[in-house]
């Protein structure tokens, strides 16, 4: 099976986020960057299906040089090949995945992998969009991964907790969550490996963005709250305050 | 380019609180921008959307709509969008909407502004407004040609009056077999079960609350005691889901959902930077911790400083009290 993962490298999820200068962008200083936390999983999905299945996992990022550091922790936890498409841009999740289908095209391919939502851009669509662009079934957010006969039993968390079961037919695009599995970190081995594979560079053809940002602000500052009081006496004095001042019940 | 499009999501064979909240969103967006909104409803019954602010009322029904398709929602949806020239395509951002938006964007070869807490019109063009980085930013974005939106549930009003706009069919021009994904069977879970991310009124457990399975029993039945009387969805920090107390889809945070219900209490939780992320955009925000240093009273409206083996319950019989009154 060959498998592909794309993998996004975004700030930590620890990180402070400042409006740059430009007031469009983030300001990068003091930002640690890791792979986006859901993406983690995709990686996992991919290895476990080759280990069941046998083939190959390759690694797929749009980024900037910088990226290939996130790329070879993902070699060094069992990942084969990967390619870097480089752009120093953040780019929204059209054009990204325009980018990443282009390149898809040129690759073997039975299952092509993503997070469901990257932690920055938060869009929960360039895995769907590159669905769309190499006419692919997708289905997102999925727990469950199982594939046999050229087909992928998938089930997706819904509204509620509520998990809708698909089959679809390979190749196909699916989006990863937690629960699916539990990624693995890498060990010596792994690690070892990853210095020596190359990770090739291409600049990426640079799409127009399908929406862009023309304003990034902080978030407005939340007033001031109050303390109402201690221990269980305060709830009759809290369940009051929530109808007659904060009218939310 | 001046009418605004909107698929209002159905459940149980009537409009969802998130779609008509996104028709609402629409029908106001549809006036600043002086056009029409287009309400789309995907199945066989389309209620009476012209109440609720719909000037047109598109039904696209049929065998290949019997199950939820992505790729033939997507479908139905980017054709619509084509065929009346709208400025604007709107949905929910719920787990439906976040599925397939994105697909019938990428049909219309347009980006998707995703889960938006505002709509506005800025020289003569629709705008949107975003969290990203789970709500630490909020991002202004346009687009060259249609803005394709998804809205954050709870977060745009529902409007009422407007039209006495007839269903109008429109024919689904595929059938089931062109379908590439079609939801074969529920598999798990709970039907018309709300979903924290929806929710209007969130009550979250944190690791104060302590192992369900051991110490921590009452204490979680305290907590949906609570969650019951108030007619809450339950939500969890991380601590509590990676210790497979609760189950993932609860999670709230950067790496979990983002809510923004009008009341959100937060019991036993510290208040990390990924979990504020998260649920910083609520309207109301109350905080129990038996710790007055925790984090989470920083962002608190209301905090009591006690033990949620004393303060839930004892909340639990005072909104009763107040409720009843
Ligand atoms: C990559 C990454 C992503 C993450 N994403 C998320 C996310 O999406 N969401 C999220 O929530 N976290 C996330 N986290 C984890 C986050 O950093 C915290 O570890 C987590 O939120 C802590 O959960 P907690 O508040 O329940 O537990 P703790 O931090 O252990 O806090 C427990 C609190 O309960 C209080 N307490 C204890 N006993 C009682 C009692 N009897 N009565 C009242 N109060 C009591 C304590 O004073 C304390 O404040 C992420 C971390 C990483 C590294
Ligand atoms: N620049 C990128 N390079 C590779 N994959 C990406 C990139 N950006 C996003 N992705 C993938 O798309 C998923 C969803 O991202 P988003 O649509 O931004 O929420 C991520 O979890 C990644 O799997």
């Amino acid at each position: 099976m060959d498998i592909i993962v794309c993998i996004r490298r975004a700030p930590t999820t620890d990180a402070r986020i400042k409006p740059a200068a430009d007031g469009k962008n983030y300001d990068p200083a003091g930002v640690n960057y890791d792979i986006s936390e859901y993406d983690k999983f995709a990686i996992e999905a991919g290895i476990l299906l080759k280990e069941k299945h046998g083939g190959t996992v390759t690694i797929l990022t749009l980024g900037p040089s910088a990226a290939t550091k996130e790329m070879r922790t993902a070699i060094a936890m069992g990942c084969d090949a990967a390619h870097l498409l480089v752009s120093d841009a953040n780019h929204d999740a059209w054009a990204t995945a325009q980018a990443l289908a282009e390149k898809i095209k040129t690759l073997p391919h039975d299952m092509v992998l993503f997070g469901w939502n990257s932690v920055d851009n938060q869009s929960s669509a360039t895995g769907q969009m590159v669905a769309e662009l190499l006419g692919l079934p997708s289905v997102s957010v999925a727990v469950a991964l199982d594939v046999a006969d050229g087909q992928a039993t998938v089930d997706r968390l819904a509204a509620g907790g509520n998990r809708e079961r698909y089959s679809v037919k390979l190749p196909a695009v699916v989006t990863c969550t937690k629960g699916l599995n539990k990624p693995r970190s890498a060990n010596m081995k792994g690690i070892m490996a990853a210095k020596k594979t190359a990770v090739p560079e291409t600049p990426a053809n640079a799409p127009a963005d399908g929406v862009s940002v023309v304003k990034l602000d902080p978030p407005p500052a939340r007033p001031e709250g109050k303390i109402v009081g201690k221990g269980a006496e305060a709830a009759v004095v809290l369940a009051k305050l929530l109808r007659e001042e904060a009218k939310v019940i | 380019m001046s009418d605004v499009l909107v698929f209002v999501e159905f459940s149980d064979g009537a409009a969802t609180k998130a779609g008509l909240q996104a028709l609402g969103a629409g029908s106001t967006l549809a006036k600043a921008l002086g056009g029409k909104a287009i309400a789309l409803v995907i199945g066989n019954n389309a209620g009476e959307l012209g109440k609720h602010g719909a000037d047109r009322v598109l039904v696209a029904g049929g065998d290949a709509v019997g199950s939820y398709s992505p790729d033939g929602f997507a479908r139905i949806v980017a054709e619509h969008a084509k065929s009346t020239g709208a400025a604007a395509v709107l949905a929910s951002a719920t787990p439906m909407g976040k599925d397939f938006f994105a697909r019938a964007a990428a049909i219309a070869k347009c980006g998707l502004a995703a889960d938006c807490v505002e709509l506005k019109v800025e020289g003569g063009k629709p705008r949107a407004v975003r969290p990203v980085f789970a709500g630490k930013a909020l991002a202004t974005v346009e687009a060259p040609g249609t803005l394709w939106a998804t809205l954050r549930p709870n977060v745009f009003a529902e409007v009422s009056g407007g039209s006495d706009a007839a269903p109008e069919t429109v024919p689904v021009t595929f059938g089931p077999g062109d379908l590439k994904a079609v939801v074969k069977e529920i598999v798990a879970g709970v039907k018309g079960k709300l979903d924290v991310a929806e929710a209007e009124i969130v009550v979250s457990g944190g690791r104060g609350l302590k192992d369900p399975a051991g110490e921590g029993k009452q204490n979680w039945a305290n907590l949906e005691a609570l969650a019951e009387t108030l007619g809450a969805a339950i939500g969890a920090s991380r601590a509590v889901v990676d210790a497979g107390w609760r189950g993932h889809g609860e999670q709230v945070g950067q790496t979990g959902k983002t809510v923004s219900p009008k009341l959100y209490i937060a019991c036993g939780i510290s208040g990390a930077i990924q979990h504020l992320a998260g649920m910083s955009g609520s309207k109301v925000i109350v905080a129990i911790n038996k710790d007055d240093n925790a984090p989470i009273f920083k962002v608190a409206d209301y905090g009591i400083v006690g033990t949620v083996e004393d303060v839930v319950p004892a909340l639990t019989a005072a909104l009763k009290e107040t409720l009843g009154s």
